[in-house]
């Protein structure tokens, strides 16, 4: 186990790398980074010289990478376009994203699950065919038509919630958000569950498991849904990267403060500190869900072992 | 065949292409009469199988007359939409639908019905050649990587890897927000940039598994180059992954540049796209909610046609569901 984390902690290594240099990359072909830093004006020449020597911005990208790398690693993460330290917006922005996504994951597991092993028992019935259809619709509405239409209906028409966030964000408020967010890939993992309880509804070990007369509850949750969760739970744990980054959409839609929203700012002012900031952090979580994924397999399944 | 079309297995069989084929090929030499539907012969393809299911298929009808429908307008609007888009008068902004302008007007006052026929086009072009590029580049790279092996397998795994980290949006917003542009071509040309290495992945997949079949091995024996081994034994056994994966890619494509559109960095105006004119209604949302619920009813539809018609080309191909 220690043996397989180590290695697993050694291959992410350059895959960290390569992600923020290409990050990198692409934010320096977004332009001029010192434009951002005098306001609407363009700057004039000298004062442009002067910042960019001060920033180190002369130098070729590589080495410039290497030294944002440098202090990145002793937690400085530069500065933003308005003076503020990049880790200051990231304490204010990461917790109200992680609320968000954590209201999301849990309506991924709760109602995807629930559904998915709801349809994949009564494959073919008329509740099975709806819940396939209803989960096709929701994958081929946009994420931002699903939440401006629930914006408009629940939140100006009804008045059932508020149409958009206060600065706190507090979790109830989160609620919607986080469904909108969620409503993806919750269809996906009610497919996956399904396709997968279905799949394992015929093996061997369920017909065992209910011919030594184990109740009906049992036979599911403890033999039939351990065994489907499996590739479930590898698209969740792969999706909570996704769904930090995805969250610009619905932080915008609903006027969330959180990562999305410092995101959005930081391109719009070309404030390539922020963006790269950010975006290495995003990349790190990813990663480090992939690898809980990888270890949670051992959970679910006992067979899986990590020498 | 008591379920003939469960739209399902989203990752399941993407890596199934050496089995699927064994299974298929096993299935024809079995229990079929020897008359194929076009008078070939008794040994009847896994294409001409899958064929004659999906002409059976009422989801791959409905979707596959959509995307005909779609095709058609998106190269003749004028078939259905007499107007011209970007014929506008403000005295009709925000107006609901009037005789002549089923859709009613937009926040200009041009004809949202008019827009949404001539948005087709745009939303049509982006997607296919972006599918296209996407499906060129990862299967060459991704099938050249399966096939040799070594170390260039090794750090095209690790590309990939790395550009599956990136959240596509965001790499959007970033690499689109200097294009000036109004033409689709940076759009297409960066969903290519960030969407090969999925299909790459399933490439790579596939030809690992195909290439481990008897007949790859007699081949080979047999003397046959690489290309032909690739391009007659390996490429038509292992493309089947791919083309499922790259038309439900199609429609996300489709939803992935509105999604731009609407965060101000896909197409610009004066294009006429459904994700400008979604992202452009948004605002008046409260007041004049039809001016974001057509364009954005059609790219729903476009989006879903695509989906099932990969769905249903997946049942086809997968012949384990049966």
């Amino acid at each position: 186990m220690g043996r397989y984390v180590i290695r697993r902690l050694l291959q992410m290594i350059p895959v960290f790398f390569g992600a923020t240099l290409l990050i990198f990359l692409m934010v320096h072909v977004m332009g001029d980074p010192v434009a951002g830093l005098c306001g609407d004006r363009r700057c004039d020449p000298a004062t442009a010289t002067r910042l960019k020597q001060e920033f180190g911005l002369d130098k070729p990208v590589g080495q410039q990478y290497l030294t944002y790398m440098g202090n990145v690693f002793v937690g400085d993460f530069g500065t933003a376009f308005n003076g503020q330290k990049v880790t200051e917006l990231m304490a204010a922005a990461f917790p109200v994203t992680i609320r968000l996504t954590l209201v999301a994951v849990v309506f991924e597991i709760v109602i995807g699950i629930s559904l998915g092993v709801l349809t994949g028992l009564r494959r073919g019935r008329p509740i099975d065919t709806g819940v396939l259809l209803l989960t096709l619709v929701v994958i081929s509405v946009p994420t931002f038509v699903t939440g401006l239409v629930l914006q408009l209906l629940l939140g100006v028409r009804w008045g059932v919630i508020r149409p958009s966030v206060s600065a706190e964000a507090p979790l109830d408020e989160l609620l919607i958000p986080g469904l909108v967010l969620a409503s993806v890939s919750l269809a996906y993992v009610t497919r996956l569950t399904r396709t997968s309880i279905a799949e394992n509804r015929r093996a061997d070990y369920v017909r065992t498991a209910v011919a030594k007369g184990l109740p009906r509850r049992r036979v599911i949750t403890r033999h039939l849904l351990r065994n489907s969760l499996i590739p479930v739970v590898t698209f969740i744990g792969t999706d909570v990267g996704a769904l930090m980054g995805g969250a610009i959409v619905t932080e915008r839609i609903f006027n969330i403060h959180g990562v999305g929203f410092q995101l959005y700012q930081g391109i719009l002012r070309q404030s390539t500190q922020t963006v790269v900031g950010f975006v290495t952090v995003l990349v790190l979580v990813f990663l480090l869900a992939n690898l809980i994924v990888d270890l949670l397999y051992a959970v679910l399944d006992p067979r899986i072992r990590y020498a | 065949m008591p379920e003939p079309h469960q739209p399902e297995r989203a990752i399941a069989a993407t890596g199934a292409g050496g089995a699927m084929d064994l299974a298929a090929s096993e299935a024809t030499s079995l229990e079929r009469t020897p008359t194929g539907p076009d008078g070939t012969g008794p040994a009847r393809s896994l294409w001409s199988d899958a064929w004659r299911d999906l002409r059976r298929n009422p989801v791959f009808i409905v979707s596959g007359l959509i995307i005909v429908f779609l095709v058609v307008i998106s190269l003749w609007p004028s078939l259905i939409a007499t107007g011209n888009p970007l014929d506008c008068d403000l005295a009709r902004a925000q107006k609901g639908s009037a005789p002549g302008h089923p859709f009613g007007f937009n926040e200009q006052g041009c004809d949202v019905y008019t827009r949404v026929v001539y948005g087709t086009r745009v939303s049509v072009t982006v997607g296919v050649c972006a599918t296209l590029g996407v499906a060129l580049l990862g299967s060459v790279l991704g099938g050249l990587a399966g096939f040799f092996g070594g170390a260039g397998d090794a750090i095209l795994s690790r590309i990939t890897d790395v550009f599956f980290a990136i959240p596509v949006v965001l790499g959007g917003l970033v690499l689109l927000s200097v294009v000036t542009s109004s033409t689709v071509w940076p759009v297409v040309g960066f969903m290519v940039l960030l969407g090969w290495p999925q299909i790459s992945r399933i490439a790579r997949g596939s030809v690992i598994t195909a290439k481990q079949n008897d007949y790859v091995q007699a081949a080979r024996a047999l003397g046959a180059s690489h290309s032909r081994l690739l391009l007659r034994h390996i490429a038509p056994n292992a493309v089947a992954p791919v083309i499922v994966v790259a038309t439900i890619a199609l429609g996300t494509f489709i939803a992935l540049e509105a999604t731009l559109s609407y965060l101000g960095v896909g197409l610009k105006p004066p294009t006429v796209s459904w994700g400008i004119d979604i992202s452009a209604a948004s605002l008046y949302i409260r007041n004049a909610p039809h001016m974001l619920l057509w364009p954005a009813g059609a790219l729903a539809v476009t989006v879903l046609a695509f989906i099932m018609l990969g769905d249903a080309v997946r049942d086809a191909l997968d012949p384990k569901l049966r």
